[in-house]
C-alpha cells in the first residue's frame, strides 16, 4: 500500500440465535409478526416475573463458540447492563460481563482474488445477550410520539467481538462472509441482514506513520451498516475521513472521546451521533434471577463432536482431493453444504474434480439460480449429469454440444443417453475420422502451409469444414490428427 | 465524602428528579448511611470468593418450546400511553 | 370460643368435620376487618363479595363430597407485593396504583389450588423497604396491640391482620426480617423459609437475592400447614429448589429429641433491652426443661450483617426498580405539562443567553422518566435505589458492592460453622417491642438497625422463625429460632414444642372477641 497508514478495523458482531423463543421467555421469536404480539409478563418485564434461560439458545451459542475456536469458560454468569431506553422495558439487558461464556478464539479468512494474504483474525469473546425492542422515531417532523414494539425484545443474540485485526475494508468483509458462511454451516442463525438477523458495528482508527513512529488516530465506532457491502464501503470512507482528520487536526488515540457514527448509504457518508456521557456507567452486576451455568469436558466434547466438517475443512479437503483451486473451493463452499454434496457425489462419479467442479459452478449454479431451488431439491441429480459428464470423457460428445444437451436434459427431464440419441449425437469412428481429416488436408494446401509455416491455429478451419460435413466429430480428436497428419506430410 | 454534586449525578443516573431541598436531604442521609456501611472496609476480604446468589445451585434451563404470547390488548392494557398498536413515549432524535 | 381466637388448624378440622362452613369463617373475618381494620387498617383492598364467593362454592364442594385442596376453605390475607390476575397489585407504591396485572404469582395460583378463600390484600412498605408499614403510599398499619405503634414492617398489615383476628393464615415476604419482625411486634408465627424454597414467580422483587415468601398465622402447626402449600419448585423461578417438600403438617407434631440450641454471644451485647433478653433466656430454659442441650456460639461477622445488608438490597433493589419509569405500565407523568414546563425553561435559558445551561437541561423523555419516578416513588424507596445505584456506579463497585458479596460469603461461613455444632440458633428478633408509629420515620439509619437480628439469614439464605415468647409493657416479644438451609421442618417442630409448652402464641389484643 502506499498510503502512509495502516487501517485498523474490528467488528462487533450480533447475530440473532435461530430458536423457537426468546431468550428467557418462551414468546415465540419468528419475525414480522404485528406489533406487540409477540410479547408476555416476563419480556414486557413486568413486576415479579423472572427469567429462565432457553436451553438451545446456550446450545447454539457454545456450538457457535467452539466452532470459532474459543476458550469455553467452564462457570459463567449472567449480568445485568443498565441503561434507559423506552424499548428496554426492564431497565437492564441481560447480558455477560466479566465472565463470558467464551473468549479467546479466532476465525481463518483469505482471498480468493488474492488481495490480502490468508490470515487469522482473533476473536476476543463471544457472548449471550438479550435483544432490546424496536423505537420507531417520527423521522419527518420530529414531533410525535415515539412508537415502541417489543416483539424483538428478549431475542436471544450471540455478541462475536473481533479482535483489531482487520487491515483493510476488503478485510473486514472477508472476515463477515466467513463469519456468516460458519453461522450457517452450523445452522445457529439464518443471518438475514435485512430481517436484523445479523448486525455489524465496527471500530476504526488508523495507525500513522510519522518521523516518531506508529500513531493511532482515536477510535471511532461505526454503526447503521445494513450490508457487508455498506460496511466494506463505510470503512473505505472512514479511513480517508481519518486522514483528513488527522492532517487537519492531529488528534491521537486518547486525546478525544471516543466518537459514534452512522453509515448513511444513501449519502455514502457516516454521520456524528450524539452521545451524553452518563450513558456509560451500566451498573453491570450480577443478575440474582439467573444461576450460573457450569459446563463439563464431557459436554464440550460432545459439542465438538458433533460439530461436523466446517468451511475451512471442506475447502482444504475439496482442494486436495479432487485437485480444484482455491477460488474453486471457495466458490462451492460459499454455496452452501447442499451444493457441496452435489458436487462431491458427481466428482466422485466422474472421477475428475475439475471437470465436476467446471459444470457445477457455471451449468448447475446458473440453473438453480434460475430455477430457485436448493440443489437437494434440483431434478437434476449427479448421477445424470455424470452420465453427461462420462460421454464428454469418452469423447462421444464435445463440451458445447454438451452443454446444449445439458439444457435439454434440464427443459424436459430426459437422460444424457436418450437426448443424444434424439439429436443423433453418437460418436465416430477412428476411421472415418481419418479419412474425413485426410479428404479435407487434400482439399485445403493452403491451410496445410499455414499450419506448415507455424500457425497451429489455422487447423480451426478445418475443424469447422468437418463439422458441417459431420456434427458428431469430437473437435479435439480432431485437431490432433490435423497436427499429426500434417506433421507426417 | 458524598457530596452534592455526586448525589446529583447519582439522581440522573437513578433517573429520579429531586428538589433542591431532596437533594440537600438525601445528601446527608446517604454521607450518613455510606459512612456507617464503610465499616465493611475493616475487614480482610482479598481471599474471600463473592457470594451473589444464596444458594448454589447452576444450570437451569427452559425447553425452547413456544407459549402462547398475551394478547395485544391485555399487554398494552396497563400502559399509560398506547395506540392499540404501540407503547408510546415522547419523541426523542438523535439518541 | 371465637373462631377468631382459633388456630387454622382447628378451623380446618371443624371445617372438615361441617361444624363449621367456609362462609361462616369467612364472614366472620370479614365482619371483624369491618369493625376493626378502620383502626389497624391493616387491608388495602377486600372484596367481601369475591371471598364469600369463593367460600361459598368450597362449601358446595364439600357438601358434594369433592376433594378440596389442603387448605379448605380457610381465609388468607395476601399481602400486596404478589401479583394476582387481574387484580390491582400496588406494593403499597403510588407507582402502581392502577396496575392490574395479567398473571397470578405461583404462590398465589397454589393457595388457589389449595382452596384457599383469598380474602384481601394487606398492606406493607412500598415495594417491602421499611420495618414499620410507615412507607406504604396509602396508610400506615397500626399495631392490634397498641394502636399508636407499628406492626413492623415491612409486612406489618400481614402480622397485624393475624393479630387482629382478621385472617387465621396469612403471606408476607421476607427481605430482611419482613416476615420474622413485625410477627414478633405482633405476637403471631412467621416464617421466612430457606432461599430457593418457595417461588418467588409474581412476587414483585425488591432485592432478588433475598427475597422470600412465607407464612405468617397464630402457631407453628398454622405455619406448617400454609408452608406445605407455598413450598416447591417452580420451573418459572431459575432459584427456586428441586427438593422435596415434607408434609410439614404432619410431621409438625413431632418433637424433636436431644436438641443442641446454640445461644450467639453477639446477640446480647449494647442495644438489647432487659425485658427481651429476658424473655430470650425464659425461652431457652423452656428449651432445657424439654431437653435441649444449650451451647454458647458465636456469630463473629453478624456485626456487620445491617452494613452488608444494606448494600446489596438496594444494589439489587436500585436495578429491580429501573423497570418503573412510566413506558409499559406504571404511572407516568403529566405529560403536556412536562413538555411545556421544558419548554419554558430551555427558553428562559436561551434568552438569558445560558446556551450551554439550555442545552444540559434533560431531554422529554429523560425528563419524563425522572418526573414520573419521582412522582410515583416515597422517600424511602427513592433512598434505596440513590444508594443502590451509587454502590453499583462506576469506581465505587468494589469497594461497595463487591465488598458486601464477600462479607456476605463470611456471614455464611459463621452459619456453617455453627451449624456443625447446633442444630438451632436461638435468639431476639428485635431488641426492643413495637416501637411508636412516627419514631423513626426521619431517621433512616436507626430505622435499619432494627433490622440487626433478621437480616443475617437472608444474607446467608438460611431459614428463620419468629415466635411469641413474652410480653413486655403488654407488648408481644418475639424469639427467633434459625436452622440450617432447607431445615424448615427442624424450626417447625421447635417451634411447636414450644407453644406446647407456653400460651404466649394465645395471648389476644383486645380486639379480638373471646366469644
Amino acid at each position: 500500500m502506499s498510503e502512509p497508514y495502516t487501517i485498523i478495523i474490528g467488528l462487533e458482531v450480533h447475530v440473532q440465535l435461530a430458536t423457537r423463543t426468546k431468550l428467557f421467555c418462551r414468546c415465540s421469536t419468528k419475525f414480522g409478526a404485528p406489533p406487540n404480539t409477540q410479547t408476555c409478563p416476563i419480556c414486557i418485564g413486568m413486576p415479579g416475573t423472572l427469567p429462565v434461560m432457553n436451553r438451545e439458545a446456550f446450545a447454539l451459542g457454545l456450538k457457535t463458540a467452539i466452532a470459532l475456536n474459543c476458550q469455553i469458560a467452564r462457570f459463567t454468569k449472567w449480568d445485568r447492563k443498565q441503561y434507559y431506553y423506552p424499548d428496554l422495558p426492564k431497565g437492564y439487558q441481560i447480558s455477560q460481563y466479566d465472565l463470558p461464556f467464551s473468549q479467546d478464539g479466532h476465525l481463518e479468512i483469505s482471498d480468493p482474488k488474492g488481495r490480502f494474504k490468508p490470515k487469522r483474525i482473533g476473536i476476543i469473546r463471544a457472548h449471550l445477550e438479550e435483544d432490546a425492542g424496536k423505537s420507531m422515531h417520527d423521522e419527518v417532523s420530529g414531533q410525535a410520539d415515539s412508537k415502541i414494539d417489543l416483539n424483538r425484545t428478549g431475542t436471544p443474540l450471540l455478541e462475536i467481538v473481533s479482535q483489531p485485526d482487520m487491515r483493510s475494508p476488503a478485510e473486514a468483509k472477508a472476515y463477515l462472509q466467513e463469519l456468516k458462511l460458519l453461522l450457517t454451516y452450523l445452522g445457529v442463525s439464518d443471518c438475514n441482514m435485512q430481517e436484523g438477523s445479523l448486525r455489524v458495528d465496527a471500530n476504526i482508527n488508523l495507525h500513522v506513520d510519522t518521523p516518531e513512529g506508529k500513531v493511532a488516530t482515536p477510535i471511532v465506532e461505526v454503526k447503521n451498516m445494513n450490508s457487508f457491502r455498506a460496511v466494506e464501503r463505510a470503512m473505505e470512507y472512514e479511513a480517508v475521513r481519518h486522514w483528513e482528520v488527522w492532517q487537519e487536526t492531529g488528534q491521537r488515540l486518547g486525546q478525544v472521546p471516543k466518537q459514534t457514527r452512522g453509515w448513511d448509504d444513501t449519502a455514502m457518508i457516516t454521520r456524528g451521533q450524539r452521545h451524553k456521557e452518563e450513558s456509560s456507567d451500566y451498573r453491570y452486576f450480577p443478575d440474582p434471577d439467573l444461576v450460573p451455568v457450569v459446563t463439563t469436558d464431557e459436554e464440550l466434547a460432545a459439542v465438538k463432536s458433533s460439530l461436523g466438517e466446517l468451511p475451512a475443512q471442506m475447502r482444504t479437503r475439496l482442494e486436495a482431493k479432487y485437485g480444484i483451486k482455491p477460488y474453486d473451493s471457495d466458490v462451492l463452499v460459499s454455496a452452501g453444504q447442499g451444493l457441496v454434496d452435489y458436487y462431491v457425489e458427481l466428482a466422485d462419479l466422474v472421477g475428475d474434480g475439475k471437470l465436476a467442479s467446471n459444470w457445477v459452478q457455471q451449468d448447475v449454479m446458473r440453473t438453480l439460480n434460475e430455477q430457485k431451488v436448493e440443489p437437494a431439491a434440483f431434478a437434476m441429480r449427479p448421477k445424470q449429469l455424470g452420465e453427461l459428464l462420462t460421454a464428454i470423457q469418452k469423447g462421444e460428445i464435445d463440451t458445447s454440444r454438451a452443454r446444449e444437451v445439458f439444457l435439454e436434459m434440464v427443459a424436459s427431464g430426459k437422460s444424457a443417453a436418450d437426448v443424444m440419441k434424439a439429436q443423433g449425437i453418437e460418436k465416430v469412428d477412428e476411421s472415418e475420422l481419418i479419412a474425413l481429416c485426410q479428404e479435407l488436408i487434400a482439399a485445403n494446401p493452403k491451410i496445410v502451409a499455414d499450419i506448415q509455416g507455424g500457425k497451429p491455429q489455422a487447423a480451426g478451419n478445418l475443424i469447422g469444414q468437418a463439422k458441417k460435413k459431420n456434427p458428431n466429430i469430437n473437435p479435439g480428436r480432431f485437431r490432433e490428427l490435423v497436427v499429426e497428419l500434417v506433421g507426417k506430410m | 465524602m458524598l457530596s452534592r454534586a455526586d448525589v446529583e449525578k447519582v439522581s440522573l443516573l437513578a433517573r429520579l428528579e429531586l428538589t433542591p431541598e431532596e437533594l440537600e436531604r438525601m445528601t446527608a442521609q446517604m454521607v450518613q448511611i455510606v459512612g456507617y456501611v464503610e465499616q465493611l472496609a475493616e475487614l480482610k476480604t482479598d481471599d474471600v470468593q463473592p457470594m451473589a446468589h444464596a444458594l448454589e445451585v447452576h444450570n437451569v434451563f427452559a425447553a425452547d418450546e413456544v407459549r402462547p404470547s398475551l394478547p395485544r390488548e391485555a399487554a398494552l392494557a396497563n400502559a399509560p400511553h398506547h395506540d392499540k398498536e404501540f407503547y408510546l413515549v415522547p419523541a426523542v432524535l438523535g439518541e | 370460643m371465637s373462631v377468631l381466637r382459633q388456630s387454622a388448624t382447628e378451623l380446618l378440622a371443624k371445617l372438615n368435620a361441617g361444624e363449621v362452613t367456609s362462609v361462616q369463617l369467612t364472614q366472620a373475618h370479614l365482619d371483624q376487618i369491618k369493625q376493626h381494620d378502620g383502626q389497624v387498617k391493616a387491608f388495602l383492598r377486600v372484596d367481601p363479595a369475591a371471598a364469600l364467593a369463593r367460600a361459598k362454592e368450597i362449601d358446595d364442594r364439600r357438601k358434594a363430597k369433592k376433594p378440596l385442596g389442603l387448605l379448605g376453605g380457610l381465609p388468607v390475607a395476601i399481602k400486596d407485593l404478589l401479583c394476582t390476575e387481574g387484580e390491582t397489585t400496588t406494593c403499597g407504591s403510588k407507582m402502581l396504583e392502577h396496575f392490574k396485572p395479567p398473571y397470578d404469582a405461583t404462590v398465589i395460583k397454589k393457595l388457589k389450588a389449595a382452596d384457599a378463600v383469598l380474602i384481601g390484600k394487606t398492606n406493607l412498605d412500598e415495594f417491602a423497604m421499611g420495618g414499620s408499614t410507615e412507607n406504604s403510599a396509602y396508610q400506615k398499619t397500626a399495631n392490634p396491640w397498641d394502636l399508636a405503634r407499628t406492626p413492623g414492617g415491612s409486612s406489618g398489615g400481614a402480622a397485624a391482620c393475624v393479630a387482629a383476628g382478621m385472617a387465621p393464615l396469612s403471606i408476607g415476604t421476607d427481605t430482611g426480617g419482613s416476615i420474622r419482625q413485625p410477627a414478633a411486634l405482633c405476637g403471631v408465627t412467621g416464617l421466612k423459609p430457606t432461599y430457593g424454597r418457595v417461588s418467588r414467580f409474581g412476587l414483585v422483587a425488591f432485592a432478588s437475592s433475598l427475597d422470600q415468601i412465607g407464612p405468617l398465622a397464630r402457631t407453628a402447626e398454622d405455619a406448617a400447614l400454609l408452608l406445605e402449600v407455598l413450598a416447591g419448585h417452580d420451573p418459572l423461578d431459575s432459584t427456586s429448589v428441586d427438593v422435596p417438600v415434607p408434609k410439614y403438617s404432619e410431621t409438625v407434631k413431632q418433637p424433636l429429641k436431644n436438641l443442641r440450641i446454640g445461644l450467639v454471644r453477639e446477640h446480647f451485647g449494647e442495644g438489647l433491652e432487659p425485658e427481651v433478653e429476658k424473655a430470650v433466656r425464659d425461652a431457652v430454659e423452656v428449651y432445657k426443661s424439654l431437653g435441649a442441650t444449650v451451647k454458647d456460639i458465636s456469630l463473629p461477622h453478624g456485626k456487620y450483617g445491617v452494613a452488608t445488608y444494606y448494600i446489596i438490597a438496594p444494589s439489587e433493589a436500585s436495578s429491580n426498580l429501573a423497570r418503573y419509569d412510566g413506558v409499559h405500565y406504571g404511572h407516568r407523568t403529566n405529560e403536556k405539562q412536562m413538555v411545556a414546563e421544558l419548554a419554558d425553561e430551555r427558553n428562559k435559558l436561551v434568552a438569558a443567553g445560558k446556551t450551554a445551561a439550555a442545552e444540559a437541561l434533560d431531554n422529554p423523555l429523560v425528563r419524563m422518566y425522572r418526573r414520573s419516578r419521582a412522582e410515583g416513588f416515597g422517600p424511602e424507596v427513592k433512598r434505596r435505589i440513590m444508594l443502590g445505584t451509587y454502590a453499583l456506579s462506576a469506581g465505587y463497585y468494589d469497594a461497595y458492592y463487591l465488598k458486601a458479596l464477600k462479607v456476605r460469603r463470611l456471614i455464611r461461613q459463621d452459619y456453617d460453622v455453627a451449624f456443625n455444632e447446633v442444630d438451632l440458633i436461638v435468639g431476639p428478633v428485635t431488641t426492643s417491642p413495637a416501637f411508636k408509629l412516627g419514631e423513626k420515620v426521619d431517621d433512616p439509619l436507626s430505622m435499619y438497625l432494627v433490622d440487626l437480628y433478621t437480616v443475617s439469614a437472608n444474607l446467608a439464605g438460611i431459614g428463620g422463625i419468629s415466635i411469641p415468647c413474652g410480653m413486655s409493657r403488654n407488648l408481644p416479644l418475639g424469639l427467633q429460632l434459625q436452622a440450617p438451609p432447607f431445615e424448615e421442618e427442624r424450626l417447625l417442630r421447635a417451634a411447636h414444642m414450644f407453644q406446647q409448652a407456653t400460651d404466649w402464641h394465645q395471648q389476644f389484643p383486645a380486639m379480638v372477641p373471646k366469644a
